[in-house]
């Protein structure tokens, strides 16, 4: 990281909430319906309706910007945001201006590979704000013709605006992640990028060390980043674009305007939209169609409560708790809310939150990436788990055979003691054990010999034997048993 | 008496007791329309057919002895700005000529649900932008007390309908005074309720912090009831205020005891003729010689009340008139070659030069470096303009005074002057900015004979006591029955 230049990023995030109904209207905000099938009166914007807020989406944006440690000021307003766009029937967004319904919180965020230190990222602003329609061009057959669907219009829309507090892509993406985990467990969004339910524009420029002092690189905004894993490479690929600018121009922030850049997912290249010359004047002012909002102590303190526990102290509690490491709980808390009540029960049925987590890690989480399933549609539940993982931990099963029986666990759906009898697994006593070991070392004297000459290795060859004999044997206490009988004989 | 010539409250009372039958009483409203309207031009669209279809519906569901609604039965006119389905609603602009919404505003809804027939559309200025009806983008509508005069505006057409009888009752809009001038200079009753109390859903919008519907009607009685239909809490306007509607026409033949009226001298100024000055005055005698004292009163800002007023309203319609682009609602230019000039041209051709103006005031004093000078100082001094009225009200119960400055002018008289037209609402626009209610009554008649209208304004939701007043001025005066001389 030994790089000339610190990367300074700010990040905007679009969500949008889960609600049933839009932010103004009664019209469905279900995702993938027939054009323009979702509209009514108010949300396209036919002359003579108003607009009445949705009291569900106002909530939602509350809760999050609770959890996002916001101010809540007491006071709200409705302000139109006027531009001219084909997919703007009313000429104008409402959204808030001057007085956003939260401000001043922060995310704080780490790397469980410790790849940059825990930091907090302030959160400048978390509005509410309508969406506009959506613009289809079609230039099929070389005929350009742009169609517009409305059924998007309206649907409410919570704008995070975060200080430009990240200092790397790696921690705009820690930030998007964590964010949008947040957001799943306040179960405010689906956060689905692809249907554009989670929408991200970055601000990226350079602060430079040269012999003269430190040189801020103008600021450009970055758009068009379908995936988190979009958003590093588009803000990696930016940072280094504009410090090549720089070497060769020199050009600082205030020399030129700020500029829009579209990643290209493709090209893996930024390139750029529109200068912002004339930066646009959206002439907002105050919605005369909405009364303002008065946020109480007690909504506030609903919102609070309704929170349940977040990703940071469900981390913090499964690694005092369970005594995991900071990576395993981040694994398991990434995996959503769902999960972690899982891995909770698993570790407390097994009595070991350590190899519960491993075994979630290794094999739950392998099955449930191959199948595209969640926690929820996954066969074994989380007591017949704990349950096997218990029988691992007290040696009546190696871990290998274990996982024989868990794949058995979910093809039959049986419990492990049911699983490992339709597998013949049965547990040997120790004189059983015993038994076979002295059969197999007087079958043996070559290797008996071996071992009494210092070559311990060579009992592996008798576990290999036993093995064959019966499958049930513990192959470490095999080992075990024939060095103590060999040990005796001496 | 012809049939016209009654009350609503006469005719509603000949309708509920079987005497008059719809279909009798919507056939004299629409041959007079047929008779009067070629010179007055007060409506836009009467379907004549569908009027009467109504009424007879009505009188059958009436002799089949099912419930009638509170209007059952009663022509309504209606400003062509609010939204009726499958109705041309044109606001009287190019902009919207094509425009039938497939929805019913608030206020039209509970005419209907009142089985109120739906008699016509009356003319406007466009998009409600003027004083005369002479901003209509399809002809100006006529005094019918003098057909080379205006009847005030902007609905011009809604309070002339209604002084030469084609309608008992209509409703208007009153955004700086568009309901009580055009009553004043047609010599009718108008009033512009307290913001909220009336559902502004399917008004097509001028300015939504002071546009409110109301009732225009021959007498205080009459717009006592029209009020008490249209008025209450509507959950599609988030304006509307949650408040019972006291009945009006039942409280409204009391004397106000010990009434206060409170006079701005200022309002008596170099501004008001002479004439519209002395019967004002008569007025005021009137109500003390029915026991109520008068008092002085000082509105400070007043002053400054037409100012703020063409910022306000204009930064508004900037924003509300924004949707006629051409894409999705109004006229699309039939020769473009960008999206830009598209947007431009359809902009240029549908809309009239007053419009444009105000669009371009509104756009001006909204943009960035502007903001605060205008748009932020005129807000400033609509707090201060509600403060008087606050301080005003402690003291007194009404405010009286002149409507406008002077009688109906000549159509085309003040054409080239906005500014002039502009301080003609000078009396009207601090009853918007203030949120009260205010009703404009008949007061008098000039030399030319041109009626004269008085002004009182009640704190908000004191609709009752303004309807009180009015009709213990037209049980103790005439004015209201005087009518204009048939062509």
């Amino acid at each position: 990281m030994n790089k000339p230049y610190t990367t300074i990023i700010g990040l905007e995030v679009h969500v949008q909430l889960a609600t049933r109904s839009k932010l103004f209207c009664s019209c469905s905000t279900r995702f993938g319906s027939p054009p323009n099938t979702q509209t009514c009166p108010v949300c396209i914007g036919m002359p003579g309706t108003l607009p009445v807020m949705n009291r569900k989406a106002f909530e939602l944006s509350l809760k999050t910007a609770v959890a996002l440690n916001c101010e809540i000021p007491r006071f709200t307003k409705w302000d139109r945001k006027q531009y001219y766009y084909p997919d703007l029937p009313k000429g104008y967004q409402i959204s808030q201006f001057d007085l956003p319904l939260s401000q001043n919180g922060y995310l704080p965020i780490s790397d469980s590979k410790n790849q940059f230190e825990p930091k907090r990222i302030g959160i400048i602003r978390a509005h509410l704000e309508e969406d506009a329609g959506k613009s289809m061009h079609d230039e099929a057959a070389g005929v350009a013709d742009s169609r517009i669907d409305l059924n998007r219009c309206g649907t409410p829309l919570l704008e995070i605006v975060s200080e430009p507090d990240m200092r790397s892509p790696a921690e705009a993406k820690a930030y998007l992640t964590e964010l949008k985990l947040l957001l799943n467990y306040l179960e405010v969004s689906d956060c689905n990028m692809q249907e554009g339910s989670l929408r991200v524009d970055a601000n990226i420029n350079l602060h430079i060390d040269t012999p003269e002092g430190k040189i801020a690189t103008p600021i450009v905004e970055v758009k068009n980043m379908n995936s988190f894993r979009a958003v590093e490479r588009a803000l990696e690929y930016e940072a280094k674009r504009q410090y090549e600018v720089w070497q060769e121009t020199g050009r600082k922030l205030g020399d030129v305007p700020k500029s829009t850049h579209g990643w290209d997912e493709q090209a893996q290249v930024t390139r750029e939209q529109r200068s912002k010359e004339e930066s646009s004047d959206y002439r907002y002012f105050p919605d005369p169609d909405l009364v303002p909002v008065a946020t109480t102590d007690e909504q506030i303190e609903r919102a609070r409560a309704s929170l349940g526990e977040l990703p940071a102290a469900l981390r913090t509690r499964l690694e005092q708790t369970y005594n995991i490491t900071p990576y395993d709980s981040d694994v398991l808390v990434n995996q959503g809310r769902d999960m972690v009540e899982y891995y909770i029960e698993v570790a407390d049925a097994c009595g070991d939150g350590k190899p519960a987590s491993n075994w979630i890690q290794q094999d739950v989480l392998r099955t449930l990436g191959e199948r595209q399933i969640g926690i929820a549609q996954y066969g074994v539940s989380a007591k017949a788990l704990g349950e096997l993982i218990g029988l691992v931990k007290a040696g009546k099963l190696t871990t290998s055979r274990g996982r024989e029986v868990l794949a058995e666990m979910l093809a039959s759906g049986k419990s492990a003691e049911e699983a490992m009898k339709g597998m013949g697994i049965e547990h040997l006593d120790e004189s059983a054990l015993e038994d076979l070991c002295r059969e197999l070392l007087n079958a043996n004297p070559r290797i008996v010999a071996e071992v009494k000459e210092g070559k311990q290795k060579a009992i592996g060859a008798l576990i290999g034997q036993a093995k064959k004999k019966n499958p049930n044997v513990n192959p470490a206490r095999v080992r075990e048993i024939c060095l103590e009988l060999i040990e005796k004989e001496n | 008496m012809s049939l016209i010539d009654q009350t609503a409250v006469e005719l509603l009372s000949n309708l509920t007791s079987g005497n008059l039958t719809s279909v009798e009483l919507t056939g004299a409203f629409l041959d007079e329309i047929e008779r009067r309207d070629g010179a007055v031009k007060a409506f836009l669209h009467v379907d004549a057919d569908a009027a009467m279809a109504q009424a007879d519906e009505i009188d059958r569901n009436r002799t089949a002895g099912k419930p009638a609604g509170r209007l059952a039965g009663m022509p309504v006119a209606v400003k062509d700005l609010l939204c009726t389905v499958d109705v041309p609603t044109t606001c009287a602009s190019r902009m919207l000529e094509n425009f039938c919404p497939p929805y019913d505003a608030t206020v039209v809804a509970r005419l209907k649900a009142a089985d109120a027939v739906l008699i016509g559309r009356t003319n406007m200025d466009e998009f409600a932008m003027g004083g005369s009806c002479e901003n209509s983008a399809f002809h100006p509508t006529h005094n019918p007390w003098d057909m080379d005069r205006i009847p005030g505006g902007s609905s011009g057409g809604a309070a002339a309908c209604v002084a030469a009888r084609m309608a008992p009752l209509s409703i208007g809009s009153d955004t700086g005074g568009s309901i009580r001038s055009p009553a004043a200079m047609c010599g009718v009753t108008g009033m512009k309720p307290t913001y909220g109390r009336v559902s502004r859903y399917g008004l097509v919008a001028f300015a939504s912090s002071l546009d409110q519907l109301g009732p225009i009607a021959q007498t205080a009685e009459d717009t006592a009831l029209l009020l008490e239909v249209i008025a209450g809490h509507d959950l599609m306007d988030s304006t509307s205020v949650d408040r019972p509607v006291p009945k009006y026409t039942e409280t409204i033949g009391r004397l106000l005891e010990g009434l206060r009226i409170g006079i701005v001298p200022e309002h008596f100024g170099d501004a008001l003729d002479d004439e519209v000055d002395a019967a004002v005055r008569e007025s005021i005698r009137v109500y003390e010689s029915l026991g109520a004292t008068v008092k002085n009163i000082s509105l400070p800002h007043g002053k400054y009340a037409v100012a703020a007023y063409y910022i306000i309203a204009p930064c508004e319609a900037s924003g509300n008139l924004a949707r006629y682009d051409g894409v999705h609602y109004g006229r699309r230019t039939d020769e473009h070659d960008s999206l830009i000039g598209m947007y431009s041209r359809s902009r240029s051709e549908g809309f009239g030069p007053e419009v444009k103006r105000r669009i371009m005031l509104g756009t001006y004093a909204l943009s960035s470096g502007y903001y605060d000078a205008y748009y932020l100082k005129a807000l400033k001094v609509r707090r201060l303009i509600r403060q008087d009225f606050d301080r005003a009200f402690d003291q007194v119960d009404l405010i009286v005074g002149p409507v406008a400055p002077t009688p109906a002018f000549k159509i085309g008289e003040k054409a080239d002057d906005p500014l002039s037209m502009y301080l003609f609402d000078l009396y009207t626009v601090g009853t918007n900015l203030a949120g009260i209610c205010g009703i404009s009554i008949p007061c008098g008649i000039s030399g030319a004979g041109l009626p004269i209208g008085l002004h009182l304004q009640a704190p908000t939701f004191e609709e009752e006591r303004l309807l009180r007043a009015a009709a213990m001025f037209q049980r103790a005066t005439d004015w209201h029955t005087r009518k204009p001389s048939p062509v």
